[in-house]
């Protein structure tokens, strides 16, 4: 049996304003070479200027990751020659990245699996080539994006393992706001390398990269395609060549080149961007700004909160939507009540209508105030819900829309003691088969009567109670 | 009227009504084209000029440019022919400023190919010669730069300093050549070379003008990190009293004795001279004093400059491809294309370069030979620092001799070789301001001095300058070759 080792190398676009070391705009564009400024294109004379926001960002990921964070932000030139690389340089870091040595922990199958980190740094993205038959087109909308990569030791075991830690780190991207992490705009990029070792032996085979995938199900395939692949060949005696694959769309994995010697780089230091010191009262406060991480969240509300690992799961997923639920519960007594609101209402209303809980019309203060009505029995949980989607429908404040179709619930045992003696004279019949023959199932008719006569506003539960008595009387 | 005067009495005259900026503009492209085809200072010469009256000081007055510099709309060689027929889309910013001063470009000079050479020779529209003697380099890289200005044709030029590229020929073609602190005006826009050496420069006929040009370009841009704030008017140093400023001379570089046992005339006669203007500078006041410092230091400056400067031109030139600008190459592969338009657009100085370059920084030579480097020049700006603390500046002669013959070829590992012609790497090694003004002539051709100062006190530097300038009797010359009407 062999025992794959993987190891991730992965690329996240950054959200700025402007590119990492020019004043074009950082958008996506359908419309090629939109976006591009001298310093975009490698012009002569242009100069980088450094961005602080991506900076900032990429310092507060690392922070995420547990990373230590450099005493000053310095970049580095890595020098090749490729028609995607204007300047015949890009400009990113190898002497200080902006993290060093950290983790992130997953969560694989119920228990914390910690994804070791090496580094992440702060680079620049290149332009874009698009091949024809006969030539090549270069879209620079993308020359000079802020890029992040994260590099993990080799300490992934499984495709799923690769697959629920890339999930959880696009989640991270999200909860810290850095990156809008979209695989399918290309925003997030992996490199896979992947080697197979003989179960109990402590030699790494020959490892096999995968370059630029960029969905999370692609990664899955290739890493499978690859353990298959490669046992394979072991197992018939066979050895694994090092070399570059690409996974094409049936799933499969091609060899694209041969790895003879690394390619040298020939780094040095970027002479044109001084270097810029960290101040440590910057680091702390950068550090204090850090929110509280989805695993965080979700261990608070399985074991403080006891809810099931299902909703707790759902409801970290996205950090909005865990503010959102911390908020409601700030002004919610009945914790299993609010859990029901925001899985049966506000998750589904989320996903049927692809929106963000950032714009949903119903505010955490109003979900609040819903479930107080059901949790105080003012309202029953079949009518909260209805007036949850009205309310979502009309755009009306919950509670207004209570008052406005008077469906307040009554509640006053006179009002309601009026009523039920209305309903009983009307209804003597059954009166009498519950005096003379004690026939309880009359209950029931009589609750579905006052409904009926209210409007569907009276208290279900109290209606009962006062029937029972009243029913009683009459007995005398 | 026009011809050699400077920007004081240009000012003068467009006050007086004596002569307008548009004559003033049509008779330097007259000189200029009149004294092209024997000298070859310009590679393109603007026939036109739209005169916009600022209240600046530079208003009207007649410049030239180095042709490394991006002018937007006007075709930019770098005088190379990877980039013989490229038009920028954008103004580098000593540019900019100048078109809002209302300077009037008169044409773009001629350099040693891509700013890589001293002596003038390399640009792709052929050799630049000295103004003096045209069996003479002019010296480089800004050859045509101080060409210009050495000819009468305009009363300033803007350079490029990266070794000595505007101190040396200034030097040999006495005039004033200026290269301020690093960082004190703006390289954007400026065709890199070695970016942690590169510096904007200024070429004038005397030190005043050069601390007014420098007035109106400097100061901080945001589009080059290196650069800061600056709102102290170095004109207004000029004329400080300089009773009991100290500077120090090298010996190991121009001591009295130092070079005794030579049979170089030449070399003996900028010696002698040296001390004697040290002399007539003591009697003024100035306290100068002789320091040592050890030589196998000063050996290394030249090797140390070429490690670097070659490995950053490597990197710095790596977007000459003809892939998104420049001529086109040919072939089937990415590969091919690039090699074809790399090999045919550079001449065989500058490949020797990018190979040197390219080896300096490979992984398995990158401590010995780049790094190394790098902790020599620490450990020469140290040096320099720390005599600082006791000096105001540095003054040596800029060469052993006057400008070289083309068919001249003296021992590149003499002593007057490596250390004596090289010594002017020092500032930009620092940063520090430094400046080149003529100081003696030999059958005619003029021998440069240099002063040196602390980063960030050019208005010393150029205080300093002035006063030796009044000594030395080689104020605002030229040569007069050509029309003397004009």
């Amino acid at each position: 049996m062999y025992k794959a080792i993987i190891g991730l190398e992965v690329h996240c676009e950054l959200k700025t304003n402007s590119k990492n070391f020019s004043s074009a705009p950082n958008k996506f564009s359908t419309y090629p070479n939109e976006y591009v400024a001298t310093v975009d294109l490698g012009l002569p004379g242009i100069l980088p200027v450094i961005n602080k926001e991506a900076c900032r960002k990429a310092l507060l990921t690392a922070m995420a990751l547990n990373c230590t964070n450099p005493d000053v932000v310095l970049f580095d030139r890595k020098n090749y020659f490729y028609p995607d690389l204007p300047k015949g340089y890009q400009i990113t870091q190898v002497t200080k990245p902006m993290g060093k040595n950290g983790y992130l922990d997953i969560l694989l199958d119920g228990k914390v699996k910690r994804v070791l980190i090496h580094q992440l740094h702060l680079e620049e993205d290149t332009a874009s080539l698009e091949h024809h038959q006969k030539y090549s087109l270069i879209d620079y909308n993308r020359s000079g994006v802020p890029l992040i990569e994260i590099v993990t030791e080799p300490c992934i075991e499984s495709a799923e393992e690769a697959v629920i830690f890339l999930e959880d780190l696009r989640d991270l991207f999200l909860y810290l706001e850095v990156s809008d992490a979209k695989s399918n705009y290309g925003q997030m990029r992996c490199d896979v390398n992947i080697s197979l070792k003989e179960e109990n032996s402590d030699t790494l085979g020959t490892k096999v990269e995968m370059k630029n995938i960029n969905a999370f199900n692609n990664v899955k395939a290739a890493i499978e395609y690859e353990i298959k692949r490669q046992s394979e060949i072991l197992s018939s005696g066979g050895k694994v060549i090092q070399e570059t694959r690409r996974i094409a769309e049936d799933g499969k994995t091609y060899a694209m080149r041969e790895k003879v010697d690394a390619v040298d780089y020939k780094y040095f230091v970027e002479p044109n961007i001084p270097p810029v010191k960290l101040e440590k009262e910057y680091l702390e406060e950068l550090r204090k700004s850090l929110p509280k991480l989805k695993l965080e969240r979700y261990f608070k509300y399985i074991d403080v909160l006891k809810i099931n690992e299902e909703d707790a799961k759902a409801l970290v997923r996205e950090r909005c939507v865990s503010d959102y639920f911390d908020k409601v519960l700030e002004k919610v007594n009945n914790l299993a009540l609010a859990v029901n609101f925001m899985m049966g209402c506000v998750l589904s209303t989320l996903n049927k209508q692809e929106i963000s809980i950032n714009d949903l019309f119903i505010r955490e203060d109003m979900l609040s105030e819903l479930i107080n009505y059901v949790d105080q029995g003012k309202l029953s949980l079949d009518h909260g819900k209805k007036i949850f989607f009205k309310a979502l429908e009309e755009k009306v404040e919950p509670s207004k829309l209570i008052e406005k179709e008077n469906l307040k619930q009554i509640n006053n045992e006179n009002e309601l003691l009026d009523l039920i003696k209305r309903v009983m004279d009307e209804n003597s019949e059954q009166v009498r088969q519950y005096v003379e023959e004690g026939n309880i199932h009359v209950y029931n008719f009589f609750v579905g009567q006052v409904m009926k006569a209210s409007n569907r506003q009276a208290n279900p539960n109290k209606s009962l109670e006062i029937i029972k008595e009243e029913l009683e009387r009459r007995k005398k | 009227m026009y011809r050699a005067k400077s920007i004081l009495q240009l000012k003068k005259l467009f006050e007086e009504g004596v002569i307008t900026k548009e004559e003033a503009f049509l008779q330097a492209n007259h000189l200029a084209h009149l004294l092209q085809e024997d000298y070859n200072s310009f590679v393109t010469i603007l026939d036109n000029v739209k005169i916009k009256d600022t209240d600046n000081i530079l208003s009207g007055i007649p410049y030239s440019l180095k042709d490394n510099f991006s002018t937007s709309g006007i075709l930019t060689t770098s005088s190379s022919n990877i980039l013989k027929d490229y038009v920028p889309v954008y103004d580098a910013t000593v540019y900019k400023k100048l078109k809002k001063a209302g300077a009037s470009l008169v044409g773009k000079t001629v350099l040693d190919e891509l700013a890589m050479g001293g002596t003038g020779t390399t640009g792709h529209t052929g050799a630049v010669k000295n103004i003096y003697d045209k069996e003479r380099m002019m010296g480089g890289s800004s050859a045509g730069s101080v060409a210009s200005v050495a000819l009468g044709i305009v009363p300033f030029s803007i350079g490029s300093d990266t070794g000595d590229s505007v101190r040396k020929p200034a030097s040999y073609g006495g005039v004033v050549g200026f290269k301020p602190t690093y960082g004190l005006i703006s390289r954007y826009g400026l065709f890199p070379f070695a970016s942690s050496l590169d510096h904007v420069a200024i070429v004038t006929r005397n030190v005043h003008d050069a601390a007014i040009v420098t007035d109106v370009v400097k100061g901080f841009d945001p589009k080059d990190m290196v650069t800061f704030k600056s709102e102290e008017k170095l004109e207004e140093k000029l004329g400080n009293d300089i009773k009991g400023k100290k500077l120090f001379y090298i010996k190991e570089i121009c001591g009295k004795d130092t070079y005794k046992d030579s049979n170089d005339k030449e070399l003996l006669m900028v010696i002698d001279t040296f001390h004697e203007l040290l002399d007539k500078a003591r009697d003024k006041g100035f306290i100068i004093e002789e320091v040592s410092i050890d030589k196998i230091l000063l050996e290394a400056l030249y090797p140390a400059y070429m490690c670097i400067s070659c490995a950053e031109a490597t990197s710095n030139n790596a977007n000459l491809t003809g892939i998104s600008f420049g001529p086109r190459g040919k072939g089937d592969t990415i590969e091919e294309i690039i090699m074809d338009a790399r090999t045919k657009g550079f001449s065989e100085l500058i490949k020797r370069r990018f190979v040197l370059g390219s080896y300096i920084l490979q992984k398995e030579n990158q401590d010995k030979l780049f790094l190394n480097a790098c902790r020599v020049r620490r450990l020469i700006v140290n040096k320099i620092n720390e005599l600082f603390k006791k000096y105001d500046g540095l003054i040596l002669p800029c060469s052993g001799g006057v400008a070289p013959k083309f068919s001249d070829t003296t021992e590149k590992l003499s002593d007057r070789y490596l250390i004596l012609e090289n010594h002017l790497v020092m500032g930009n090694f620092g940063g520090f301001p430094s400046i080149s003004i003529p100081f003696m002539k030999i059958d005619g051709l003029p021998v440069g001095v240099n002063i040196t100062g602390r980063v960030k006190e050019d208005g010393l530097v150029l205080n300093v300058a002035e006063k030796i300038e009044e000594l030395t009797g080689l104020k605002d010359i030229y040569s007069e070759v050509g029309d003397s009407n004009v």
